[in-house]
Formats: C-alpha cells, sequence, structure tokens
C-alpha cells in the first residue's frame, strides 16, 4: 500500500504532569505492532520539549495522551512551537480523556486526528497509515 | 451486533490471576488445595475471615469518597457536603502541581492548578481546607505520594494547631511511592531516597503520631496499570516489605510500627476472585508478618485496607450503567471485610465527579449497609467449597508471584530499571487486545452496544479558571506576611537534615509551621535527593 522506503516514524508525547501513561503505553505497543517506529518521551514533558524531540528525530506524526484535562491549555502553546519548527506539515493527533465538547478547539489546533478514550487500537493505527502519506 | 454468540456449554474459563475455574466444587477440592487450616476465627490468626470478631455488626466501613478540586476554600464546600450526605471519612484529592511538589506559580504548573485536586502551597490552605471539620470524628486520607513527607507534615502542624494532641490523631497518607513509578506517575526523587523519605515518615510517626498510618500501600494502581489481582496483592506486599524493611534497619521494633501500615486495593472484576483475593491477601500478610518479621503483636499482622475505586473496570461507553458496576464493586468490598469503602463515580471516564454523582457512590455504599444485610453477619461466603478452594489458590499463586520478584533480584531493582512496569503494560496491551477482539466481555464494549450511541448522560464538572489566580494570589500574600527569616533558616535545616541522612520530619514540621511552600520545600530536597528519571522499557 504504502511505497515509502522507511517505517512511518511516530513521537508519542505525554504532556504536562498528568501521570497516568497506561494507555499511552498500550498505544506504543499497538503502533509497535503496526510496525512504526515509535518514540515515547515518558511523562512531564513540556511543549518544548516535546517541539525539540519532535524536530530531532524527524517524525512523521507527533502523538499526545492526555489523561487529566489539561490539553486545552497544552496544545494551545505547543502549535506555535510546532509552526516555528516547520513540523505544521505533520500529522498531529491526540487521544486519551477530550471530552466531545473540546474535539473542535483542538482541531482548530491543527490536531487532525482525536481519539477519545473507548477508541479501538487498530482505528489509530489505520487512521496513521491513512494520512502519512 | 449486540448480541454475544452462543458458546459451548462447557469450557475451560481461566480467572484473570490464571487459575482455572471448575464448573463445580466439593470438599475434596478443599482439601487438595489445602484444606481449612488458614481459615480460622475472624479477629483470630491468621485474620482470613476479617480482622476482627464482629466486623461491621460492631462498626460498618468508613466511606471515604475522593474529593477535592479547585482551591481549599472550594474542597472545604465539597468537604462538607459529603459529610452532610452520611460519608464517615475524607480521602483528599490534590492537583498535580501539589502531588509533584510545585507551587502555584511555578510556570509548570499552568493550566493545571485546581484540576484534578485541591492545589496547597502552604499551612494557610491546609488550615482553610479543614475548617470546621471535627478531625477526631471524620478521618482523613490524604492521596500523597512523591511529596508526602511535606503534607504529613503539614497535617500535623494543622491539627496541633488546632488543638489536636498528635498522640490520638488518627488519618493516613498514601506514601506509596514504589507503586507510582508503576503507575499513577507522581513521583520526584530517585527511587533510593524515596523509600528513605517513606522510612522517615513511618519513623517520626511511630514517635509523634502513633496512631496515624502513615503509609498505605496500594496495589491499587498497579492494578489499574495492567496487573492481574493476585500480582496486584503481591507487589503490594513486595512493596510494603521494602517499606517495613527500611524501618527495621534504622532500629524500629516490628511491633512499634507494623500495625500502622495500611493497604489501598482495588475492587473491579469477578466477583470470586475478587472476595477471595481480598481473604487470601489477608491469611498471607498475617503469616508474612509473623513468620519473617516476627510480629507479636496482632495489630502488626493485620491486613487494615481501603477496597475501593474499580476505576479500571468502568466504561466510557453507556456511562449509566457504570452505576451499576459500581453497585456489584461495592458488594464485593462489603464481602472483602474492608475497614473502608469509595467508590469510583459512574461519570469518572468523563470528568472529576459531580456533587450529583458523588452523592450516587454514597448512596450506593449505604444501601449495603442500611437494606442490604451486608453488615449483620462476618465473612458469609467462608465455609463455601468454592470460595475456600480459591482462596488457598489466590494465595498460593501470591506466593509465586512474591518468589518470582525476589529472584528477579527484589521489588527495588525491578521498579529502578523499569522491568516490572514493562512487565504490566504488556500485560495491559494484551487485556486490551482481548477485549477489543470480544474474547474478554465488556458489556457496552465489546457486546450490547447501542445501536446508536445516543448523547451520554454525564454533567460535567466545570473547571473554574479563576481559582488559579485566587491560589496564585493566596501564595504570594503568605510570602509577604510571613516570616522570612524563620522559613530560610527552616529550609537550612532541612537541606543539612536530608544532606546528613538524618530523618527530615522534624526539619519539615519546622518549615511547614513557618509557612514555607511546598514548592520551596521540595527544591531543597531537590538539591540533595536530584530527580527521578523515568526508564522508558518496552
Amino acid at each position: 500500500m504504502t511505497t515509502s522506503q522507511r517505517r512511518i516514524r511516530v513521537l508519542l508525547g505525554k504532556p504536562g504532569l498528568d501521570g497516568h501513561d497506561q494507555g499511552a503505553k498500550v498505544v506504543v505497543r499497538a503502533m509497535m505492532d503496526a510496525g512504526f517506529e515509535v518514540i515515547y518521551t515518558g511523562l512531564r514533558q513540556t511543549p518544548e520539549q516535546i517541539a525539540r524531540i519532535a524536530l530531532e528525530e524527524d517524525v512523521d506524526v507527533i502523538s499526545l495522551s492526555s489523561m487529566a484535562g489539561s490539553h486545552l491549555p497544552f496544545c494551545r502553546k505547543l502549535k506555535p512551537l510546532l509552526e516555528a519548527d516547520g513540523l505544521a506539515d505533520k500529522l498531529w493527533v491526540i487521544g486519551g480523556n477530550l471530552p466531545a465538547q473540546d474535539h473542535q478547539a483542538l482541531r482548530e489546533l491543527g490536531f487532525k486526528g482525536i481519539f477519545p478514550s473507548g477508541t479501538k487500537l487498530d482505528a489509530i493505527t489505520e487512521y496513521i497509515r491513512r494520512e502519512v502519506k | 451486533m449486540s448480541a454475544r454468540t452462543e458458546k459451548p456449554a462447557v469450557k475451560t474459563v481461566i480467572n484473570e490471576s490464571g487459575i482455572e475455574v471448575k464448573a463445580l466444587y466439593t470438599a475434596e477440592d478443599v482439601a487438595a488445595s489445602g484444606g481449612m487450616a488458614m481459615v480460622g476465627e475472624p479477629g483470630q490468626y491468621p485474620f482470613t475471615r476479617g480482622i476482627h470478631r464482629e466486623m461491621y455488626r460492631k462498626q460498618p466501613w468508613t466511606m471515604r469518597q475522593y474529593a477535592g478540586f479547585g482551591n481549599p476554600a472550594d474542597t472545604n464546600k465539597r468537604f462538607k457536603y459529603l459529610i452532610a450526605n452520611g460519608q464517615t471519612g475524607l480521602n483528599v484529592a490534590f492537583d498535580l502541581p501539589t502531588q509533584i511538589g510545585l507551587d502555584s506559580d511555578d510556570p509548570l504548573a499552568e493550566g493545571e492548578i485546581g484540576r484534578v485536586g485541591m492545589s496547597i502551597d502552604t499551612l494557610r490552605d491546609f488550615e482553610i481546607a479543614f475548617d470546621g471539620i471535627d478531625l477526631k470524628k471524620i478521618t482523613v486520607s490524604l492521596t500523597i505520594n512523591g511529596a508526602a513527607a511535606i503534607l504529613i507534615a503539614m497535617y500535623l502542624a494543622m491539627a496541633e494547631k488546632r488543638g489536636y494532641d498528635l498522640k490520638d490523631l488518627r488519618g493516613t497518607a498514601q506514601n506509596d511511592i514504589l507503586k507510582e513509578f508503576i503507575g499513577r506517575g507522581t513521583w520526584i526523587f530517585p527511587v533510593e531516597p524515596s523509600i528513605r523519605l517513606v522510612g522517615d515518615t513511618i519513623e517520626y510517626c511511630a514517635k509523634e503520631a502513633p496512631k496515624y498510618t502513615p503509609v498505605s500501600v496500594c496495589g491499587y494502581h498497579i492494578r489499574e496499570s495492567g496487573a492481574t489481582p493476585a500480582q496486584e496483592i503481591a507487589y503490594a506486599f513486595c512493596i510494603a516489605k521494602a517499606y517495613a524493611d527500611d524501618a527495621i534497619r534504622r532500629g524500629l521494633p516490628v511491633d512499634e510500627f507494623a500495625g500502622r501500615l495500611s493497604y489501598n486495593f482495588n475492587i473491579f472484576g469477578n466477583i470470586f476472585e475478587q472476595v477471595t483475593k481480598f481473604r487470601a491477601a489477608r491469611g498471607l500478610w498475617a503469616k508474612i508478618m509473623k513468620e519473617q518479621y516476627g510480629a507479636e503483636k496482632p495489630g502488626s499482622m493485620w491486613l487494615r485496607m481501603i477496597a475501593a475505586g474499580g476505576g479500571g473496570g468502568l466504561t466510557f461507553e453507556q456511562p449509566e450503567v457504570n452505576i451499576v458496576r459500581g453497585a456489584y464493586y461495592a458488594l464485593i468490598s462489603a464481602l472483602s471485610g474492608t475497614q473502608t469503602m469509595a467508590l469510583c463515580s459512574y461519570d469518572e471516564a468523563y470528568t472529576i465527579p459531580t456533587e450529583y454523582s458523588a452523592r450516587i457512590s454514597l448512596r450506593t455504599m449505604q444501601l449495603l449497609i442500611e437494606e442490604m444485610g451486608m453488615t449483620e453477619t462476618v465473612d458469609p461466603l467462608a465455609g463455601s467449597f468454592y470460595v475456600e478452594t480459591m482462596t488457598n489458590e489466590m494465595r498460593r499463586k501470591m506466593e509465586e508471584i512474591m518468589a518470582e520478584v525476589d529472584a528477579a533480584g527484589g521489588i527495588v531493582k525491578m521498579v529502578a530499571e523499569g522491568s516490572i512496569q514493562a512487565k504490566v503494560s504488556a500485560q495491559a496491551y494484551r487485556m486490551q487486545r482481548k477485549i477489543e477482539s470480544g474474547e474478554f466481555p465488556k458489556v457496552g464494549v465489546n457486546c450490547y452496544r447501542n445501536e446508536l450511541e445516543e448523547e451520554h448522560p454525564v454533567e460535567f464538572h466545570a473547571y473554574n479558571e479563576e481559582d488559579a489566580q485566587v491560589q496564585i494570589a493566596g501564595l504570594k500574600r503568605i510570602r509577604a506576611e510571613r516570616d522570612n527569616g524563620a522559613v530560610t533558616a527552616a529550609l537550612s535545616r532541612l537541606r543539612a537534615d536530608a544532606a546528613a541522612g538524618s530523618n527530615v520530619m522534624p526539619a519539615l514540621v519546622e518549615a511547614v509551621k513557618a509557612y514555607a511552600s511546598v514548592g520551596e520545600m521540595t527544591n531543597e530536597l531537590v538539591g540533595i535527593f536530584g530527580r527521578y528519571k523515568e526508564p522508558i522499557r518496552f
């Protein structure tokens, strides 16, 4: 299906102070099983750290896992940093505890893929495979 | 799409802990599994049937819903609401900045203040949060780990200031840092100094506040992170032993501190697996304390616990069904012989609980006490062929897992290298795949789904951005008004004591009383201990 020479590279970041990483780690494993190369940041990443790692690791996908409700303030800070680093053309996705009323705001911040709790793992990996050209 | 497909009448059933469940149990199964030797009488060694003779007939379980949000004044109102509705204890939720030792005006705290719990900077905040609450009648549990030593010092200072005698003060701090490295993630310092801080609190409380429970070892979050029920208990016991070993190295006799250790376990899953898990755990802990540690006082052998929560079993889909799940989990908790019960509210996959959903949880527990006869008779499942066999088998499974941990170099080593984290997250992944494939049934998730997922009937708890500004302004005011000379002196002493390897609790109490902030005290300790670096292993 895909003709790219290299495997899809995904950054999975845990933004802010939230310590709930069970879901993030499960998604990392699903992505690895899907054949992606995954760079998992571990907990407590600042917007600056996530932008820097995304740039240095030359990833195709920047993904965040947020469970503790601070996704909007975090993404507002992250967006200009990613843009400044020339990463606006990468695929930005976010998953976790994301109330439906926040989805539009997340889309407007550039997060194209939104995966609230309850999303199937294959739906995430298939979406990424489809969107990364 | 909805209904599950028919299965053959008899298929092999293996419970989550990995033990085969038979279709029928008889006296022969009980005998083959080890007989009734570990059953005994309630209130007597090995306490399988309960740590007290009369259990709930004498006093029903404490009801202690997890609560806290915004600033201390907001939380004080919620506390009073819950108490007015019949809650008998408090379980305090702190926001993430407080949990990891940041002040509200720290740039890293922005957007997180008061979000998942209440924000605490100084002793003044504790004075507001517990204002008007009788700390003798309502026991308080602090869900705090990385910053536990600081918040315990703050709680003791607040109680003392209000005239309570610390010799009689009851209460609990979660203060189980090893499990934070496995799940939940509110660590601050590296593994070794973190254990030392837990030891400092145990040692200090044994002398200064002997009725206070400085540690509640949590299998709970390890289970939430992917552990099986048997692993939940086994890993928690390994962790508790690490703390006990530290206390013993300090020269504390086991009977001086073991009676103040407590546990926090999870209640979601198969009813019989859960209930036998608790019965097995009680006997095993008593045996460990008696045989391995030479404990003599019965209280040192008691597995005192909160059996609560169940968050890992609740679903995002069809959230109203979680009210019913919660009722079964409460039944599990009651049958388990717990000392304290709390329930995750039905909307917790969406939001922190509203007053409405918290009250439903409270009423669920009250139903068991008032209408269902759950407080009348001790350990009512005892003597069942199935329950006694499974209790024996669960205990054996827990012992096997503990032996595996020992063979791998012990829990402290496994946590430090990240191997236990990798193990439970691999299991969480396998379980998620089983749920998605339908192999592990979840109602509303992989079977009996609603054809059209209608609007979820969940009311969101509103996050108030202004609370953060109020909190920061309060902190600035305290910094301006307090005796900053006394703060500097206390912080210097804290740093010196941390560097010298002395118990830091006296210095923390002094600093807290001078209104030093959580962030200031944490920074002194970071200066000596450094910060934890998370091992990433898959």
